[in-house]
């Protein structure tokens, strides 16, 4: 066991397939017990990441940590993790319960009939099938077959839980239900959780911190809050949650902020990020605004303290139950898109009016492109 | 187009019928049928050199199916490991090896073997003498036909293990099973109706072999040599009760070798 509390550590770790660098000089640190993610697009060495923790992969570089003990040389096998895999890669030749117990079965000694008869039963309950053992992996669902895979790891009471996109085989309902069950589960065994996902609303909603990775590296880690409220970048505000963009040379840049000149003429105002660089005279800065923090206003309607305003056309509306989404093209800005809760008047609001959008200097962020 | 493909395999399977047929004849000859009887079947179970030639049969399509699958499995297991050229050579050799006419086999063994032999059998009785010089029999039928169907059991064990899931393994590297323990229990299950597959064509195949036996048997006779030999003498139904006791074991085997093949074709890794 770590001193320190942190569970799986990388240190400046790569890994290098001939000449591309699936993972590119890679640092962080994961706090035991916490619910992690790796979020980013495809290819950007997500599955390379948890290969090399859970010791399928040795990196090319650099070294990986888990629990205080360097694993640099160290088998899969011999490593005190357990994955979860995209497809499950359960075994077809066993049932379930052969299946569950295969962990417990490699230890030497190998448990008593009955002590391995009854964690199977513990760790099926945990995954809720108790009634399952028996059946055959083929005769199970998509939803069970990921119980089962959990079960499978979670009985060997691994120091860290590596999971490879688990939801991305299962049906949008099911797996909204299986997100809330692995955070339920991940609290009830109190096991580190590493989570690989493309999808940025799962590992929003599940996770305690995420890292966001491009291109084999970590561009910004941080609880869900930091990453939303303080992206470092534009392609962080890009990938985690929607933002109207507009990027230009950057006109001023002080303390608090910078103002940046758009191609089209006009200039805005924005705040820094609170964990993003300021931006020097002269570069390329971006402007980024949240759907949510645009006010739409009928023409005359807007309030006063508005720091930046411009008349609009709306070009259509999408009502999405609790809220409507608005593109609305304004002069000088081009199409953005707007987003007003429903206990928002919208009287007027129809698609062809004209519009007044609006937003508050400090909740728009001026970013670097990257 | 169906009208042909009644056609054609009427002509393939109608001289197999007719010879199944004959075999239940009460008449003495082959060629016309006189009332349903076993008569023939009791007349070749109680020839001595039937079964003899059986016997020598039986043990050289064990012995060569049991080498054949013990290093095509072995061979197939380990070509994923060997560099891409030398693995692209192998491949392709062991078509060839498939593909090359029985005869070609036969003529190439018997010379290679000759050689060694000739080679062998002076030393051999230089070092020991009294020992028996080496000569064609068991041995050399064992070596041919394992080496025939070693290229047949590592092309199917090979299929079935590229359509294997690869995390099927790492999962059980990953649930702390070291390499010999995931081949025990992952790899071998998994491989298991390939490998049975395998042995039951390879079984086939020796049993049924008449052309490359004859080039390398020796004085052994197996039973397609006492077949073909006793045809020169004229079919009698009792040939005919033994092509068909053969003919249904091997097809019976074969059944069972594609019923195997076809399940694990349609029941992959828990996809
Ligand atoms: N075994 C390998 N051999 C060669 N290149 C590889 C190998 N594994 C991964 N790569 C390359 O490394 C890069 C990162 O791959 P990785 O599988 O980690 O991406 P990922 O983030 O998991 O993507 P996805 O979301 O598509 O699963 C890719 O460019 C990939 O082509
Ligand atoms: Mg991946």
């Amino acid at each position: 066991m770590a001193e320190d509390g942190i569970d799986v550590r990388f240190d400046t770790v790569s890994k290098h397939f001939g000449d591309v660098a699936a993972v590119d000089g890679i640092s962080f640190a994961l706090r035991r017990g916490s619910f992690h993610s790796f979020l980013g697009p495809s290819g950007c060495g997500k599955t390379t990441s948890l290969r090399l923790i859970a010791g399928f992969e040795q990196p090319s570089a650099g070294t990986v940590e888990i629990a205080g003990a360097n694993m640099v040389g160290i088998p899969a096998y011999r490593r005190p993790v357990n994955m979860v895999f995209q497809h499950y890669a359960l075994f077809p030749h066993m049932d379930v319960a052969g299946n569950v117990g295969y962990g417990l079965r490699q230890r030497k000694p190998r448990p008593e009939k009955s002590a391995l008869d009854r964690r199977v039963a513990e760790a099926l309950e945990l995954v809720r099938l108790p009634h399952l053992a028996k059946r055959r992996i083929w005769e199970l669902s998509g939803g069970q077959q990921q119980r089962v895979a959990l079960a499978r790891a979670l009985i060997n009471r691994p120091t860290v839980l590596l999971l490879d996109e688990p939801l991305a085989a299962l049906d949008r309902k099911l797996r909204r239900e299986m997100q809330i069950e692995l955070q339920n589960l991940q609290r009830e065994v109190g096991i580190t959780f590493i989570l690989v996902t493309h999808d940025q609303e799962e590992a929003l909603s599940m996770s305690d911190t995420i890292g966001i990775m491009k291109d084999g590296k970590i561009v910004q880690m941080g609880t869900p809050e930091e990453l939303y409220d303080a992206p470092v970048n534009r392609y962080v505000a890009d990938f985690v949650g929607e933002s109207n963009f507009w990027s230009g040379e950057v006109a001023a840049s002080d303390a608090g902020g910078a103002a940046i000149r758009l191609g089209s003429g006009m200039t805005l105002r924005a705040a820094y990020s609170r964990l993003g660089a300021p931006l020097k005279v002269g570069e390329t800065g971006v402007i980024a605004v949240r759907p949510e923090v645009i006010g739409l206003y009928p023409p005359g309607a807007a309030p006063r303290d508005l720091d930046c305003q411009a008349n609009v056309q709306i070009l259509n509306r999408i009502y999405l139950g609790d809220h409507s989404e608005f593109s609305v093209r304004a002069e000088g800005l081009g199409d953005l898109l707007v987003r007003l809760p429903k206990a928002v008047e919208t009287a007027g609001l129809e698609p062809g009016a004209a519009a007044v959008i609006g937003w508050r200097g400090n909740q728009a962020l001026a970013l670097s492109e990257t | 187009m169906r009208i042909y493909a009644v056609f054609v395999y009427l002509f393939l399977y109608a001289p197999l019928a007719v010879i199944a047929l004959f075999s239940f004849s009460a008449g003495r000859s082959a060629s016309d049928f006189h009332g349903f009887s076993l008569q023939w079947y009791a007349t070749a179970a109680g020839n001595r050199l039937v079964i003899e030639a059986l016997l020598n049969s039986l043990l050289v399509a064990f012995v060569s199916s049991a080498i054949a699958t013990l290093f095509g499995t072995a061979a197939a297991l380990m070509l994923p490991r060997v560099k891409p050229a030398f693995r692209m050579v192998f491949d392709a050799l062991t078509y060839v090896a498939i593909m090359v006419p029985g005869i070609v086999i036969g003529i190439s063994t018997l010379i290679a073997l000759a050689t060694t032999f000739n080679f062998l059998n002076p030393l051999i009785a230089g070092d020991a003498p009294g020992a028996p010089p080496l000569g064609f029999g068991f041995g050399s039928l064992i070596c041919a036909h394992s080496l025939f169907a070693m290229a047949l059991v590592i092309v199917i064990v090979k299929a079935r293990l590229s359509g294997m899931d690869r995390s099927l393994v790492e999962a059980s590297m990953d649930l702390y099973a070291d390499p010999w323990g995931t081949f025990r229990q992952v790899t071998l299950p998994q491989l298991m109706p390939a490998v049975i597959a395998g042995f039951l064509l390879s079984f086939t195949f020796s049993l049924d072999d008449y052309v490359i036996a004859s080039f390398v048997a020796g004085s052994r006779v197996t039973l397609p040599i006492y077949v073909f030999a006793s045809i020169r003498r004229g079919v009698t139904p009792e040939i005919n009760a033994i092509g068909t006791t053969v003919m249904v074991f091997s097809l019976a085997m074969l059944v069972v070798a594609q019923v195997l093949l076809r399940r694990q074709a349609r029941k992959p890794a828990a996809a």
